[in-house]
């Protein structure tokens, strides 16, 4: 075996013939992440679950308190079905379909990094923050058209539930026994209740981005899904409990506390944030965290 | 072509990459040759753009690889990891590497005819071997059709057709003009399919040229003799100065000499002069392998300290001088 081969021939460094040149663009990143997004189950999967919990709570536990009221059982009225009917409509089932929301928004990122995939991802985008803002716009359309679709089916089945019904309720006051008849009825027309409706997909749309910044902060699925239902769940509803004003100013500006007063058709006493300035917090809290997200990515080693 | 001037990386207080300045030129194969840890992978990522320096710079063509527009146009890369998604099909991940670089989509079945990975394009990765991983890599390198490619380990698990497809693929992208930068750990491989080596070893530069010059210049040469009367001959080498090493002989073969110090020619004529039968006089050429461990044992002693470096020989003892003893002892191997 000889050790070396002899050199072929150099020619005058003759670069190839270029393929069609087309610029592609900020258009050719969108429609790369597109790719991404629809070409893994993932996506569907999660996607499936959150419509099918959505939508399925929202029937089943509207129906279920409806027949607890039904049969007498007074601890359903405190579910607020009864003050605020269309607050418990899209509080059920949109409140446990919203993890599937962060899971996704976690995932789309992390699992770049799992498998490798950022490498190609930033060879072809070394410039690096477009595939960050690419990847949130087509994530944030996906999760806006399925949220307000899931949002407004949901509003219609509880709607539909929860109309025509009619309550006798028993009680007393100062010593004397009063009777309250109550008809139920939802619509889109009654004050804050569109605005309800659609803020819900609005809201979810947000949490996806939300999720989304701090997947690209963390960088490992179970630690930025951890972090981000840990915060929804647990950390931001807990906040709740600190004392005083400050405690009361403090939880009501963290990110999803602010975020679901949108959700809400009627305001609740001493709310300090309107519905939409509720909403602006939590873009502004979600917009810092992507802003953090790009500058590390910017820096980090891939 | 590729250039790196004075290109650093720091983990921690490892150097991983130490002051490396090179040229990779355009119309052949360059190989990067290195044990494990050395730095190759860790360079590569620098000229990438994908790892940030701690000092010095890396360019392509005559400017930072974050600078290119379409960089795919222009540099092709395989990495040494996987670097797919193991759920999505091959043709949707070179599916979008085409469309952030506004490519059309018929690209992307041409560099699945190019691998040979049409049929399974549409397959989730997860059930790909490794060599047809390493296949998607390498479509994914060519799909913009560069001038440049950076390739680490190619041949990584691919069996023993695809090492021959890689290693022909390779030399017909450099004859046809473009660059080609290669890194292995197997020298051997090395030595069929590059023209020009850079070697590096602890993040150092540790040689720079041509295949052949660096295992002549790098390596002690010696000479096999075969002789009848080996054992008269061996002692006049050793009276001229050189040194001779007798060898296990063969079946039916006169016994063989190993002999270093001298060259052949003046083998030859102290055998004619004793009037000594010469049945064999053949210079032998050290494979790329001993000369980089040679090489390589040499940079680790320069490092200090550690003496482990993929395979090389065991440390020198204080009193012989350490190129006598980092060398392969001659024909010790085939």
């Amino acid at each position: 075996m000889t050790a070396v081969s002899p050199p072929p021939p150099v020619t005058a460094a003759a670069p190839p013939a270029p393929l069609p040149a087309r610029r592609a663009g900020f258009t050719g990143r969108l429609l790369a992440e597109w790719t991404k997004i629809r070409s893994v189950r993932s996506t569907a999967w999660t996607l499936l679950i959150f419509v099918v919990v959505s939508l399925g709570l929202t029937g089943l536990l509207t129906w279920l308190t409806l027949h607890s009221l039904n049969n007498g059982k007074n601890g359903a009225r405190d579910s607020g079905i009864l003050t605020d009917p269309v607050n418990f409509i899209l509080g059920t089932g949109l409140g446990l379909g919203q993890l599937a929301i962060c899971v996704l928004g976690a995932l789309v990122i992390t699992s770049e990094y799992s498998s490798g995939t950022i490498r190609a991802s930033l060879l072809a985008v070394p410039r690096r923050y477009p595939v960050m803002l690419a990847k949130a716009l087509v994530f944030a359309v996906l999760v806006f058209i399925i949220g307000e679709i899931v949002a407004f089916c949901s509003f219609f089945i509880g709607a539909v539930l929860v109309n025509g019904q009619t309550y006798t309720l028993h009680g007393s006051v100062a010593g004397h026994a009063v009777t309250v008849h109550r008809t139920l009825s939802v619509s889109l027309s009654q004050p804050g209740v569109l605005r309800a409706v659609f803020g819900s997909g609005l809201y979810l749309t947000v949490l996806g981005l939300f999720a989304l910044a701090i997947g690209g902060l963390i960088r490992h699925t179970a630690g930025a899904i951890t972090a981000v239902i840990g915060m929804v769940l647990v950390i931001f509803p807990l906040a709740g409990l600190l004392p005083d004003s400050w405690g009361a100013h403090v939880h009501a500006y963290l990110p999803t506390i602010a975020g679901q007063l949108i959700t809400q058709d009627k305001p609740t006493a001493g709310q300090l944030l309107s519905a939409w300035q509720g909403f602006g917090v939590f873009c502004a809290w979600t917009a810092l965290l992507l802003a953090a997200a790009i500058f590390l990515l910017q820096r980090r080693d891939a | 072509m590729i250039e790196a001037q004075d290109l650093t990386k720091r983990y921690g207080d490892k150097l991983a990459v130490d002051h490396l300045t090179f040229r990779v030129e355009p119309g052949r194969v360059t190989g990067f040759l290195g044990p494990n840890g050395a730095g190759k992978s860790t360079t590569m990522r620098l000229v990438l753009g994908l790892d940030r320096p701690a000092g010095g710079r890396a360019t392509i063509n005559g400017r930072p690889y974050a600078e290119l527009a379409q960089p795919l146009r222009t540099v092709g890369a395989l990495l040494e990891a996987r670097a797919m998604h193991p759920g999505r099909s091959a043709r949707n991940h070179l599916l979008f590497l085409a469309q952030t670089q506004g490519l059309p989509s018929r690209r992307v079945d041409e560099v699945l005819d190019l691998v040979g990975l049409r049929e399974v394009a549409g397959k989730r990765t997860k059930g790909y071997s490794l060599g047809m991983g390493q296949r998607v890599g390498i479509a994914a390198a060519m799909l913009g059709d560069p001038s440049v490619l950076l390739l680490d380990e190619p041949v990584n698990g691919l069996d023993p057709e695809g090492i021959l497809w890689v290693r022909n693929l390779i030399k017909q992208l450099a004859g046809e003009g473009r660059t080609i930068f290669v890194s292995s750990h197997l020298m051997n491989e090395m030595a069929v399919t590059a023209d020009h080596l850079i070697v590096i070893g602890k993040g150092k530069l540790i040689a720079d040229c041509s295949t052949r010059e660096f295992i002549s210049r790098s390596s002690e040469k010696s000479v096999l003799v075969r002789s009848p009367d080996a054992n008269r001959l061996a002692d006049l080498i050793a009276a001229e100065g050189g040194k001779a090493l007798a060898q296990e002989p063969s079946d039916g073969q006169a016994a063989s000499l190993s002999v270093t110090g001298l060259e052949a020619p003046r083998i030859g004529e102290i055998a004619a002069a004793n009037r000594i039968v010469l049945h064999e006089l053949t210079p032998q050429l050290a494979s790329l392998e001993e000369a980089f461990m040679e090489l390589t044992a040499g940079s680790v002693e320069y490092g200090g300290g550690e003496t482990t470096v993929a395979g090389a020989p065991p440390a020198p003892s204080a009193d012989a001088p350490p190129a006598a003893s980092a060398a392969t002892p001659p024909g010790g191997s085939q």
